[in-house]
């Protein structure tokens, strides 16, 4: 056991998903000749690592491009530049084919359960379709392995031959959390997989999730505006903000002292449960609206927002900021006390 | 399922009457007289009875109940007689064209297939044009050809077919003399050199006719797919590595299919009823052309029956695409 457990720290060393200068615009056309006259900044260069085993939350407000990054990420969406590798793997610009083949080792958890699962294919069959495609396995062994799946999300056998719509919220989401592990993957993209369940399944889902991921080593990408759910279960914390990454950092340093301004308004948002602290509990409202991502404000994307805003931040755009264990900020409130680091670092894995 | 279809059956029934009665107060209360095409010199006791002939003058409950008798008892019974060999309908009155003096099921029978190869062939090459082209236009979206085709549908829906029928003439007929511009019925087909003649002369109301049904349809379809096309569904599928004709042919087409497929099975009664102003054109002696000549001549038991037939149609396609929604469809569900 002593030898594995080594042997899996050396492994660690090496991190399982390298995001670099991800970019993803959605190209705007318009006028009489439907013309590209700008593009929607969805995702604008950002960068991180995720370690085998590790789980990087992903939060920040509605619209900031959340999403988007675990499709980009998966190449769910063709990537308007930067690169992703993902267990070596270059994914960001391979043909489609290769792709496709790569496909088995990454996969993704859907936010609306109800939506992303074909209303005419019954349980077995949509588990079961990425084994015909993927693997050769006879009809008893294909059998077996769909039942292996829908026991460990905790699904009852004899639903295999039903409707996605003759389930509830929860159960769909196990379908499409067992759909997902049919081929073995390392890497999953959790895409707000709770937010449309109610708060009593969406703990048996956070918890299940977690229990696969010990079993099965699994990595995730969290992606979430439950600030509390990303406090359960995930191991870092990236902030996210109109398509940027402000903050990145370790679960318990994030939460425990934001330094971005942003993430400082963010999680003064969370409430607590504590009602003699949450009497005290000041939360930071921010002025004014997310700008559109079309039309990013010059220098830094939250100067418009900030409540700490200084004059270069309407001039220049901040540099990364390295605080040590894998703590990164951008902001120009550091610059001074901080050298900028061009290379981001994965954290360690916190236990 | 068997219940769903029993129950409704049975309230067909109610509805059939009513429309049936409708029908028949509709073209009562109409102006007109059957009589008015005979000559000025037939003396008017002659022509009251001729009027008495043809019940004219009995009270319209009674026209009305004839009639039902006739459709619903006589005309079934010469059916089974015809099919069986029996005689349970000897001697009983059919319903009778006052235009053609001869039963109405009979002149209906000569011309069904007339319609049935014109008006339902150009029926299924237009479905057969329609859903590859909305299948194409809705996966490449904004394209050069879904332009081409939402050009081609517009033209499809505005241009009406006593236009775009004449002008197939001109061009195709008159200054091109590929295609005959008048259809002949008398034509039978024996031989490969009858067959070409016959498919030559078919090919205008055809393509008329079907440039409308693939207007509707390949916007129908188009529109179909674009809204599973942004279904998430579609991006599980792709994430789980599917290839993307698997993605687009299995899990998108087999989805936006469920709503065309109705519309297709709604559209059919259009079929049998004929394309009255393409018929006229090439003069097709079809259903829809026998309707119009029997409007004009005021042959009412003709129009009656006609209508009431296509009124059963619509009724049954009805059930019929209400059917194959709960076939395709495992959220329907009519237990």
């Amino acid at each position: 056991m002593g030898d594995v457990q080594t042997g899996m720290e050396a492994k660690a060393a090496v991190p399982l998903v390298k995001v670099r200068d991800l970019k993803m615009y959605f190209p705007i056309h318009s006028g009489l000749f439907r013309t590209h006259v700008g593009d929607i900044k969805a995702v604008d260069g950002i960068s991180f690592d995720i370690m085998p085993g590790e789980t990087l939350g992903l939060v920040g407000e509605s619209g900031c491009g959340k999403s988007t990054v675990g499709r980009a990420i998966l190449r769910l969406y063709d990537v308007t530049a930067g690169t992703v590798e993902i267990n070596g793997f270059e994914i960001a610009h391979v043909d489609r084919d290769s792709l496709r083949s790569k496909r088995p080792m990454m996969q993704m958890i859907f936010q609306d359960p109800q939506a992303s699962l074909n209303p005419r294919m019954t349980v077995a069959s949509i588990i079961g379709e990425p084994l015909d495609e993927h693997m050769k396995l006879s009809g008893d062994e294909r059998l077996a392995r769909i039942y292996e799946l829908m026991d460990w999300v905790g699904l009852n056998r004899e639903f295999a031959k039903r409707y996605p719509h003759e389930f509830s919220g929860g159960q769909r989401q196990r379908i499409g959390i067992a759909r997902a592990l049919a081929l073995n993957p390392k890497f999953i993209v959790c895409d707000e997989p709770i937010a449309a369940l109610d708060v009593s399944i969406q703990a048996q889902v956070v918890n299940l999730l977690e229990e696969l991921q010990t079993r099965l080593n699994l990595t995730y990408l969290f992606i979430s505006h439950d600030l509390s759910m990303v406090r359960h279960i995930a191991d870092r914390v990236a902030v996210m903000y109109l398509g940027r990454i402000v903050e990145i950092a370790s679960r318990e340093k994030l939460f425990a002292d934001p330094l971005h301004p942003y993430s400082q308004a963010l999680l003064s948002a969370v409430p607590e449960p504590d009602p003699e602290s949450e009497r005290n509990r000041r939360p930071i409202v921010l002025q004014g609206d997310v700008p559109s991502p079309a039309n990013p404000p010059k220098g830094c994307n939250f100067s418009t927002r900030c409540p700490k805003v200084m004059d270069i931040c309407r001039q220049q755009e901040p540099g990364v900021f390295d605080f040590g264990e894998g703590r990164q900020v951008a902001c120009h409130l550091y610059s001074e006390s901080m050298k900028t680091t061009a290379e981001p670092t994965g954290g360690e894995r916190t236990n | 399922m068997l219940t769903f279809i029993i129950r409704r059956l049975l309230t067909a029934i109610p509805t059939l009457v009513l429309i049936s009665l409708i029908i028949f107060l509709l073209l009562d209360l109409a102006p007109g007289d059957p009589l008015a095409d005979q000559p000025l010199s037939i003396p008017p006791e002659v022509r009251q009875r001729m009027r008495d002939a043809l019940g004219l003058d009995s009270p319209a409950y009674i026209r009305y109940l004839l009639w039902a008798k006739q459709f619903f008892w006589v005309e079934p019974l010469y059916f089974i007689d015809w099919l069986a060999g029996t005689n349970f309908a000897d001697g009983m009155q059919r319903i009778v064209s006052w235009q053609f003096r001869a039963p109405v099921f009979d002149i209906i029978v000569q011309r069904i297939p007339q319609t049935l190869w014109v008006v339902g062939l150009a029926y299924l090459v237009g479905v057969m044009i329609a859903l590859p082209i909305g299948i194409i236009s809705a996966y490449k979206q904004y394209s050069w050809f879904d332009q081409l085709g939402t050009f081609v549908s517009m033209i499809g829906f505005s241009v009406p077919p006593f236009f775009s029928g004449v002008l197939m003439i001109v061009f195709f007929a008159i200054m091109l003399p590929w295609f005959p511009s008048i259809y002949d019925t008398t034509l039978v087909v024996n031989d490969f050199e009858s067959l070409g003649k016959q498919i030559r002369q078919m090919t205008l109301p055809v393509l008329v006719l079907s440039l409308q049904t693939t207007a509707q349809l390949s916007r129908f379809m188009r529109a179909s797919m674009l809204d599973n096309l942004n279904h998430d569904y579609v991006r599980t599928a792709r994430a789980k590595g599917m290839t993307e004709k698997v993605v687009v042919l299995v899990h998108v087409l087999r989805n936006s299919l469920i709503p065309v497929v109705t519309v297709i099975a709604l559209g059919i009664p259009s079929i049998f009823g004929g394309a009255i102003i393409t018929e006229q054109i090439f003069k097709v002696n079809g259903l829809g052309q026998l309707l119009i000549t029997a409007i004009y001549a005021n042959d009412l038991p003709m129009v009656q029956t006609l209508a009431f037939i296509f009124a059963v149609l619509i009724v049954a396609c009805n059930l019929i695409a209400d059917m194959l929604y709960g076939l395709l469809d495992p959220r329907i569900r009519y237990d």
